[in-house]
């Protein structure tokens, strides 16, 4: 056994920030503040994204006989992963405190699922994998309903465990068949196996790969596994929905690339079609869905099935072409969408939610930052250029093109044209319509305009100058090999 | 060997920029100072344009002032302008028409600040569509000009404001999201056929692809430029954007915006796919014919004079689609003129008529008559654009028709006199508008409270005026630019070698970043 730590330094560090958390609020009084808590969460979020800077390099370490790696890949997602849970902290801060949510398990709930997502992008071994994918799901389980007065949230909670637990089974059981036919959970191992044996694979070694095919598409929302997205994204704390529609789908997507993508693709031809079939009907159908909403809360979380349907086009574009701009995408997917969340997370108030499109009419003249803020996420989200979400898109569709899927680029930008309907109707409420925020003040709440803000920079970085976040999601995605 | 720019073009677009980052520190409040700021940085930047103009060579076709910066070079993306004889005189049009638009927005009283940020904003958009040398970055200012044209008729428009600016954002979307793709795919088989992957556009021309290919890649850059132009029957949403948009927008909409089009047909549908676009010509006299006498139809139904001069606009760009597709040095030259043209006549039109607007909120021309007795000097300039518009020798109009009219004779000599009729019925309904408005007798009690043009109006409407005429006398400065430039992209046009007629499929995928 070679004991090695790199590999889960920043996990370790992230864990250790959760528990002393979850200690130090015992010790804050009955009606102290808890800010520190929050406070604690940021440090440690801040001292483990060092630790992944420091390591990002081209060294390649594999530690506990091979089931967990160090590479550029697993630290570019610990990167997104520490973001994200970064800025769902900073925006969840004054919400958690109007909606009565207990903050110092809030906070630690958070770390907690970070740590698994870390230890799923780092996996090397399906058990790992496992591991970190329960870890992660459990969190966010009690995340999602931890706003307990509210009715919405406990229903979405319950939702959320049922089709989490049976997507679990999918995963498991594709694990056992995969174990039965290559005699290892080692993804080494069972890469060799299947390069060694190119054309005598038991039949339900293809079973075990769907199987876990199904799983991952529970995670990440895809059509026709996607039915529980919605109530669950609606229902949950606001800070909440957008860390489970970024981090988690990121960290099944991370999954996903290094399994299926990487390691298993000589199965690639067998499923091929029916991926083609799925990213289509995704994005087609969350697009639409999305249009017909009335809460931009739900919008959102239909937008995050179209976008999922958006990330599958690399993973049907295969390993040549797909791994950048499936690394890209997801770093411009989470910016955007983190800062849109965040927005509608500043307009609730007390425990009312605020999240129709009548909440936000004529914010653009009340709140002129915030909504120009809001504008620039949903213009970013429909593609427009020179944002992150068009830089995204481009190198997706460039990605199918190059693979030779021409009609995948194609639907890719029609699913487009029909994004623009709903992410304009968000302009056009904030901008073009009157009331909905007249007579009702706004509190000055710093630390979300902190995370807007971050945001912001963001999509307009990753927008205008995408080169270094460019070579940096080549250079991971090749550090798979 | 065309001179290397340092940095003139990309100060071209930044002065925008710059004036409305400037413009977010000044107070709403203070709308004088909001106006005169960016009215100066118009004007600056105007300026900047006629010193672009100094440096010009006039004898050279080739792309002069080239700027090329890295952008994503791993991926061929480079940040590359240059400006030729046929992007020059858009350029100035451009910035000339902004500063009167800003002008013109002095009646503009709600959110003013945002609107002229908007207005800013737009300038660099389309200044750096016409400049933009690199598939890429020309695709990026394309679609960077939508949001704020958008948010001007959206906000700051007529009754169906919301409608007609998400038609307008949902049309042309749905034309160059295509062509995203057609650039992708055409970057890519450049690249297996080079192994270069760029999407310059210099290094593009030199492609010779298969027909079939050139075909479905035309088509996709015309859809995406006739939207825009309108052709006939692409061209729905263009009333709706035109009606309902504050008259600056309108100004710079049928002043610049629909150049674009034309101007994309130019630059990149015909000479990228030469064969491809010989093949199609014939179908885009044919739209473009139906466009002018159908916009021109049309028009003269109109009782809403906005509404009359938008449906003359589609007719005007059918006449500069019919010059283009001549595919001969009248033909184009005369294209790219009347594009100056339609820009100064029907950008006057607009102002005009936003000037009426403002004191008697009605466009209706049923609702006025006999306004030469009350207001004569707005009348003289509205009957001085009239004849400009209708092309009266010895005003620009002229010279732009005659062009075209020569040049599409030559090739296509039955539509050409089908098209004359369009001629006919565009003096019919501006004439017969400017008398319904104009002459008769002064019946409605509500116009003889009207006042004539002020100093400010004058100011906004004189330097029109007098470019109208001074093109209608002596065109040779314009056109003696425009030509090299012309006869290089038709050359690039006319002589395409035959493509190479094994499908290069098989050829290996050159490493280019994926």
């Amino acid at each position: 056994m070679d004991v090695n730590f790199a590999p889960l330094l920043p996990a370790i560090q992230v864990l250790v920030t959760a528990l002393v958390v979850l200690g130090r609020d015992l010790f804050i009084d009955e009606g102290e503040s808890k800010g520190v808590l929050a406070f604690y969460s940021l440090v440690g979020l801040a001292l483990a994204a060092a630790e992944t800077g420091m390591l990002l390099s081209g060294r390649q370490e594999s530690a506990f006989g091979d089931s967990i790696v160090l590479d550029n890949f697993a630290l570019f997602f610990t990167m997104i992963f520490l973001l994200a849970a970064a800025l769902t902290i900073l925006s969840a801060i004054d919400y958690v405190r109007q909606t009565g949510i207990h903050e110092g398990e809030f906070y630690a709930l958070v770390l907690f699922a970070a740590t698994g997502m870390i230890i799923m992008a780092g996996a090397n071994d399906l058990m790992v994998f496992f591991l970190g994918l329960e870890t992660m799901s459990v969190a966010v389980y009690i995340l999602t309903g931890m706003w307990r007065t509210s009715a919405r949230s406990s229903e979405a909670s319950m939702k959320y465990f049922v089709m989490g637990a049976f997507a679990t089974g999918f995963l498991l059981y594709g694990i056992a068949l995969i174990y039965g036919a290559t005699g290892s959970t080692n993804l080494n191992l069972i890469a060799a196996y299947l390069l060694d044996q190119p054309s005598e694979w038991p039949l339900y070694l293809i079973g075990g790969g769907f199987l876990l095919l199904i799983g991952f598409a529970f995670k990440v929302g895809a059509v026709p596994f996607h039915f529980w997205v919605p109530d669950v994204y609606e229902g949950a704390p606001t800070p909440v929905t957008g860390f489970m529609s970024v981090a988690v789908k990121a960290a099944a997507f991370a999954a996903w690339a290094r399994i299926l993508l990487y390691k298993f693709s000589p199965l690639e031809s067998d499923w091929t079609f029916p991926l083609w079939m799925i990213a289509v009907a995704t994005m087609t159908l969350g697009n639409l869905l999305a249009m017909t909403q009335s809460s931009v809360k739900r919008m959102l979380a239909y937008s995050s099935i179209a976008h999922a349907g958006y990330l599958l086009i690399p993973i049907v574009v295969g390993v040549e072409w797909g791994g950048l701009p499936l690394l890209f995408y997801l770093l411009t997917y989470a910016v955007m969408t983190l800062g849109a969340f965040a927005v509608l997370t500043s307009l609730a108030e007390g425990g009312e939610p605020r999240e129709n499109y009548q909440d936000f009419a004529g914010l653009g003249f009340k709140r002129p930052f915030l909504a120009l803020a809001m504008a620039l996420f949903m213009l970013s989200l429909a593609g427009f250029p020179p944002l992150a979400g068009f830089t995204g898109k481009f190198y997706l569709f460039r990605s199918a093109v190059l693979a030779g899927h021409l009609n995948l680029a194609i639907i890719g930008v029609l699913n487009s044209l029909l994004s623009v309907v709903y992410y304009l109707r968000v302009i056009v409420a904030m901008y073009m319509e009157e009331g909905g925020v007249e007579g009702r003040s706004f509190r000055q709440l710093p630390y979300v305009y902190l995370a807007v803000a971050v945001a912001v920079i963001g999509t307009v970085y990753l927008g205008v100058l995408p080169g270094a976040a460019l070579s940096w999601s080549r250079l991971a995605f090749f550090s798979l090999e | 060997m065309a001179p290397t720019g340092f940095g003139e073009l990309t100060l071209l677009l930044a002065i925008p920029i710059l004036g409305a980052a400037a413009l977010l520190f000044v107070p709403q409040r203070q709308s004088v100072a909001l106006f005169s700021l960016s009215l100066a940085t118009s004007v600056l930047d105007f300026f900047w344009s006629l010193r672009i103009f100094n440096l010009f060579d006039p004898r050279n076709g080739a792309m002069q002032l080239v700027e090329r910066v890295p952008w994503m070079p791993s991926f061929g993306i480079h940040y590359v302008l240059g400006i030729d004889g046929i992007s020059l005189f858009l350029v100035l049009l451009t910035t000339l028409l902004m500063p009167l638009a800003i002008l013109a927005s002095w009646p503009i009283k709600n959110r003013l600040k945002e609107y002229l940020i908007c207005m800013l904003l737009l300038q660099t958009g389309m200044l750096g569509a016409f400049v933009a040398l690199d598939l890429f970055l020309f695709y990026v200012f394309w679609e960077v000009m939508l949001v704020p044209m958008y948010f001007l008729i959206g906000v700051w428009g007529g009754a169906r404001r919301v409608y007609a600016a998400l038609k307008f954002v949902i049309y042309t979307m749905a034309g160059s999201l295509l062509m995203l793709v057609a650039i992708i795919y055409l970057a890519t088989r450049h690249a297996q056929l080079t192994q270069v992957f760029t999407f310059d556009l210099l290094a593009l021309y030199e492609v010779n692809l298969p027909f079939d290919q050139q075909l479905w890649l035309f088509l996709a850059f015309a859809l995406s430029f006739a939207i825009k132009v309108p052709l006939f029957p692409f061209h729905t949403w263009l009333p709706d954007a035109h009606v309902e948009a504050p008259t600056a927008g309108s100004v710079i909409l049928a002043g610049v915006l629909l150049k674009l089009g034309t101007y994309g047909f130019l630059r990149f549908a015909l000479p990228l796919f030469p064969e491809a676009a010989q093949a199609a010509l014939p179908g885009l006299v044919a739209l473009s014919v139906i466009g002018i006498i159908y916009g021109a139809a049309v028009a003269m139904m109109q009782s809403d004079i906005k509404k009359l001069v938008a449906y003359s606009s589609v007719s005007h760009l059918g006449f500069v689609m019919l010059g283009l597709c001549a595919l001969n040095l009248q033909g184009v030259q005369g294209a790219i003129y009347q594009m100056l043209n339609h820009g100064l006549s029907t950008g006057a039109l607009f102002l005009l008529v936003g000037m009426i607007y403002d004191r008697r909120h009605s466009r209706l021309i049923d609702d006025f008559g006999g306004l030469w007795q009350q207001i004569p000097l707005f009348s003289s300039v509205l009957l001085f654009v009239t004849f400009a518009s209708i092309g009266l020798p010895g005003l620009n109009g002229f010279i732009g028709e005659f062009l075209i009219l020569l040049g599409a004779f030559a090739a296509v000599p039955g539509w050409t006199v089908a098209a004359c009729s369009g001629i006919v019925l565009g003096a019919i309904y501006m004439l017969w508008m400017f008398r319904r408005v104009v002459f008769g007798p002064l019946t409605n009690p509500e116009n003889q409270r009207l006042k004539d043009l002020n100093g400010r109006e004058l100011a906004v409407l004189a330097p029109i005026v007098f470019l109208i005429l001074y093109m209608g006398v002596y065109p040779q400065p314009f056109l003696a630019r425009v030509q090299p430039a012309v006869e290089l992209t038709l050359k690039r046009i006319l002589t395409a070698a035959p493509p190479p007629m094994a499908s290069s499929k098989s050829g290996e995928q050159p490493d280019h970043g994926r």
